[in-house]
């Protein structure tokens, strides 16, 4: 899994599911042995890269591989959706990284994902699932287009709610539509789990704060190391300060100071921006490569 | 040779390092000091007493013979000062740029009873830059004893214990969770004072060695401790996963963009190359007027890259006087000449923020020395209505680290009550063939003495498995190459060795 032993990161399999949404399989056998519910990856496109986290939004140990479904919307982001093509290799993989999510005994759980969350709530979904739990699922999209795994979701969901913004699809509306329904229809959810961003997660907290019920949300700050090294992913808890990236990504959605994670996920906004700019002329001029010129 | 030599008759004053001008250093990642040239290094070994009762050697946490290395560099014979130095020590070349050599060798050394004492660490480099420029290795023949042993962090603790069990005999391969192996010495200890490519020479003499570096590995989560032992084939395994997660002081304001930590501010620099942004992806965003806080190595790294990465100002707040700041004594002088500010005695009790959420100053006060602490360090108390602002768009904390978690977290290693891994005085931890050592079993310690817990668990870890314990190298009965690599050869059981 480095130089030393040969090994790359193979992405085996990419599908497009959107003009910004893509999926890549990525051929990890130990990684999809070892990977839970919940748990992240690090990855490096290549080696003049930033590291980025992503959430697992599938593992295969049969296939061995990993799934991670990615939104085209910063540079590196951008940059992987032009370059990471099936037979081509990554420059880093690590994980899986934090705390596995918790599937207690819950009987009946409420499994929310919006826009980039839809993936990473899948494998939740599922263990829930294979837990014996009901499991109700509402799901988050822009439009009609944008809609992926719903053939997934109704493999391992007893109840699946769409919601678009623009109603193409489903219910007319915010996922917290789709929940008001959802927790209308079924007074005993014991569990609520919610990934999206950050504004998505925080209006899920206030629909079933009133409720007091329990409820999950996947933090995604930036981060550098993933090993609990920098203390970049530094979120609010409660009076507390935790480390998402080893304390977490996990924690109770009651606790979380979103207003603070939605400022420090702006911190590197003006470079960011720059970057993409810069990123962005360089394709314009039909360069095959970025400015630079000194990659790959 | 220099028999007679008395305080009187050796050059009375201590060959200065050539040094890049402080103006133009501290806007450049080239190295600060340039090393001794030949004549540098054989003035300042004439130095050196050769005193019988060696303090010196007693004063280095791994013992190097340091009369005898530099009387060879006396009589020009280099190869054979660095014979001597590898013996112990398996990292010259970063060990005499980086070790706290005031505190220990050279603090105990007897000429700095008179005069400065011999520039031992200096010495050290100069020999350890020659090894890597005439690509010196004392690669030895190793007699395969089947033993496989992993090692988890590949700072320099995990480096250390790598290269004495694979000069055992042992097939070893080292776990690291970055995408480069090196630990500190790669994502924290800035280029300009140990360029990045001096560890990746002393990494590929391990790998020449036969030690294989699995990078992107992240041992807890990819697999656990115990899976090591218990699935994966490994008889033995090594822990020096190094302290992480930074401390923050807990008072209002640290949450606001422009406060981070050292470790985030140079791991983007050093590892991520944020400095050249955008060539490279990761950005950094430096402040102007960048505020650190704490007195330790690691503050005098942020100040500097700072400093480096374009700050007009960069300046250092310690709770305490500089007697007690922790760095080491060059770093302090070399970060003053480059323009450093220094608060002494004065302690942060508030971040200040603007509507945005940004960093605009650091209130502060202002502190006294009272009565001493556990520590023997005389405790800081604040002044009562001294407090004040400093302007400042980025704070950087540099105030200790704590346990890194991960491992604790997957296996049922004994943690101790802050979170580091409990071992015995063999640093041999709870679970039977997993030894640990460095940083996560003292707390951030230095790199020689993480160097050190690696060959001491080296040593345990040998005992273990039963093969001969390589205190036999500083037997003076032992032929000379079975001293340098551990083992009378021919011994049955164990090892043979020979150089190749
Ligand atoms: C900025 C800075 C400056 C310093 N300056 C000096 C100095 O001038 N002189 C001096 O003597 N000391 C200095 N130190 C201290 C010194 O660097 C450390 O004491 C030393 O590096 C500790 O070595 P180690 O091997 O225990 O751990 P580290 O060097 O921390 O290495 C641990 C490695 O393990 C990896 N790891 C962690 N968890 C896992 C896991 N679960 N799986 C796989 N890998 C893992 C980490 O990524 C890391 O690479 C400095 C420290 C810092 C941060
Ligand atoms: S104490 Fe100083 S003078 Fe004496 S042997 Fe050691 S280095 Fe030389
Ligand atoms: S990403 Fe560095 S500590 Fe979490």
């Amino acid at each position: 899994m480095s130089p030393d032993s040969g090994e790359s990161f193979e992405i085996v399999a990419r599908e497009d599911y959107s003009d910004v949404t893509f999926m890549l399989d990525i051929r990890h056998p130990a990684m999809a042995r070892a990977a839970k519910a919940g748990q992240f990856v690090i990855v490096m496109e290549h080696a003049q890269g930033e590291r980025i986290p992503l959430t697992l939004a599938d593992f295969d140990p049969a296939r061995g591989t990993i799934t991670l479904v990615i939104q085209a919307v910063g540079k590196t982001t951008r940059e992987m959706q032009r370059n990471c093509l099936a037979g081509t290799t990554l420059h880093a993989v690590v994980g899986p990284m934090g705390i596995p999510s918790h599937v207690g005994s819950a009987g009946k759980v409420l499994c929310v994902g919006g826009g980039l969350g839809v993936a990473p709530v899948f494998p939740q979904a599922r263990a829930h699932a294979r837990n014996g739990a009901t499991v109700i699922g509402v799901l988050g999209f822009r439009n009609r287009d944008a809609m992926f795994w719903e053939d997934r979701f109704r493999g391992v969901c007893d109840e699946l709610i769409v919601c678009t913004d623009d109603g193409s699809a489903g219910l007319k509306g915010l996922v917290t539509r789709g929940m008001e329904q959802a927790l209308a229809a079924h007074p005993d959810i014991d569990e609520c789990i919610a990934i999206g961003p950050p504004v998505m997660m925080k209006a899920c907290a206030e629909v079933t704060r009133p409720r007091r019920i329990r409820t999950v949300v996947s933090l995604n700050p930036v981060m550098v190391d993933g090993t609990g090294m920098c203390g970049g992913c530094r979120v609010k808890i409660g009076e507390g300060v935790k480390f998402a990236c080893v304390d977490g990504p996990d924690f109770d959605a009651h606790e979380v100071d979103f207003d603070d994670l939605m400022a420090r996920l702006a911190r590197f906004r003006p470079a960011e921006g720059e970057a993409l700019r810069k990123w962005e002329e360089s394709c314009r001029l039909g360069a095959a490569q970025p400015a630079s010129g000194e990659r790959y | 040779m220099a028999k007679k030599k008395t305080i009187r008759t050796i050059p009375q004053a201590r060959t200065p390092m050539p040094e890049q001008a402080p103006r133009a250093r501290a806007r450049n990642f080239g190295e600060v000091a340039c090393g001794y040239t030949l004549e540098n290094a054989l003035v300042e070994a004439e130095r050196c007493l050769q005193c019988p009762d060696q303090p010196c050697v007693r004063g280095c946490p791994v013992g190097i013979d340091i009369p005898s290395f530099i009387a060879k560099i006396a009589e020009r014979n280099h190869r054979g000062a660095y014979d001597v130095i590898t013996d112990t020590n398996l990292l010259p070349a970063v060990c005499g740029r980086v070790c706290p050599q005031e505190s220990q060798c050279e603090g105990v050394c007897t000429v700095g009873d008179t005069l400065e004492p011999v520039a031992i660490g200096r010495l050290e480099r100069f020999v350890g830059d020659m090894a890597i420029r005439e690509g010196w290795i004392n690669l030895p023949y190793v007699e395969p004893t089947g033993f496989r042993v992993g090692i988890v962090g590949s700072g320099p603790a995990g480096m250390a214990c790598a290269a004495d069990m694979a000069k055992a005999g042992c097939e070893v391969v080292v776990y690291e969770a970055l995408h480069e192996p090196g630990g500190v010495l790669k994502y924290g200890i800035p280029d300009f004072r140990l360029p990045n490519e001096v560890i990746d020479v002393e990494i590929d003499k391990l790998r020449r060695l036969g030690v294989r570096f699995e990078c992107n590995t992240l041992v807890g989560r990819l697999f656990t401790i115990e899976q090591m032992i218990a699935e994966m084939g490994f008889d033995a395994v090594f822990i020096g996963t190094g302290a992480g997660y930074p401390s923050f002081m807990g008072i209002p304001g640290e949450s606001l963009n422009g406060v981070l930590s050292a470790n985030e501010l140079l791991t983007r620099c050093n590892l991520m190359r944020a400095r050249d942004f955008p060539s490279f992806d990761t950005p950094l965003m430096p402040g102007r007027r960048v505020v650190v806080i704490g007195a330790g190595n690691t503050a005098m790294d942020a100040l500097r890259v700072s400093l480096r990465l374009g700050a007009e100002q960069a300046i250092c707040v310690y709770r305490r006087s500089r007697a007690e700041a922790p760095a080491r004594a060059e770093e302090i002088h070399h970060a003053g000449e480059e323009g450093v500010a220094f608060r002494w005695l004065t302690s942060p009790v508030e971040v200040l923020g603007d509507a945005q959420k940004r960093v605009r100053g650091l209130r502060c006060q202002a502190m006294e020395l009272g009565e001493p602490d556990a520590s023997g360090r005389r405790r800081p108390v604040p002044v009562p209505g001294s407090e004040f602002e400093i302007e400042c768009d980025s704070v950087v904390y540099a105030i200790g680290t704590n346990a890194n978690p991960i491992v604790g977290q997957t296996s049922k290693l004994r943690l101790d009550r802050r979170g580091y891994i409990e071992t015995d005085d063999d640093l041999a931890t709870s679970i039977l063939g997993v030894y640990a050592g460095g940083d996560i079993v003292t707390g951030a310690a230095t790199v020689i003495e993480a160097m050190g817990a690696g060959r001491r668990a080296a040593r345990s870890m040998k005992a273990y498995l039963g093969l001969r314990d390589s205190d036999v190298v500083f037997a003076e009965s032992a032929p000379y190459e079975a001293r340098r690599f551990g083992f009378p050869p021919g011994e049955r059981g164990h090892a043979r060795l020979r150089l190749a």
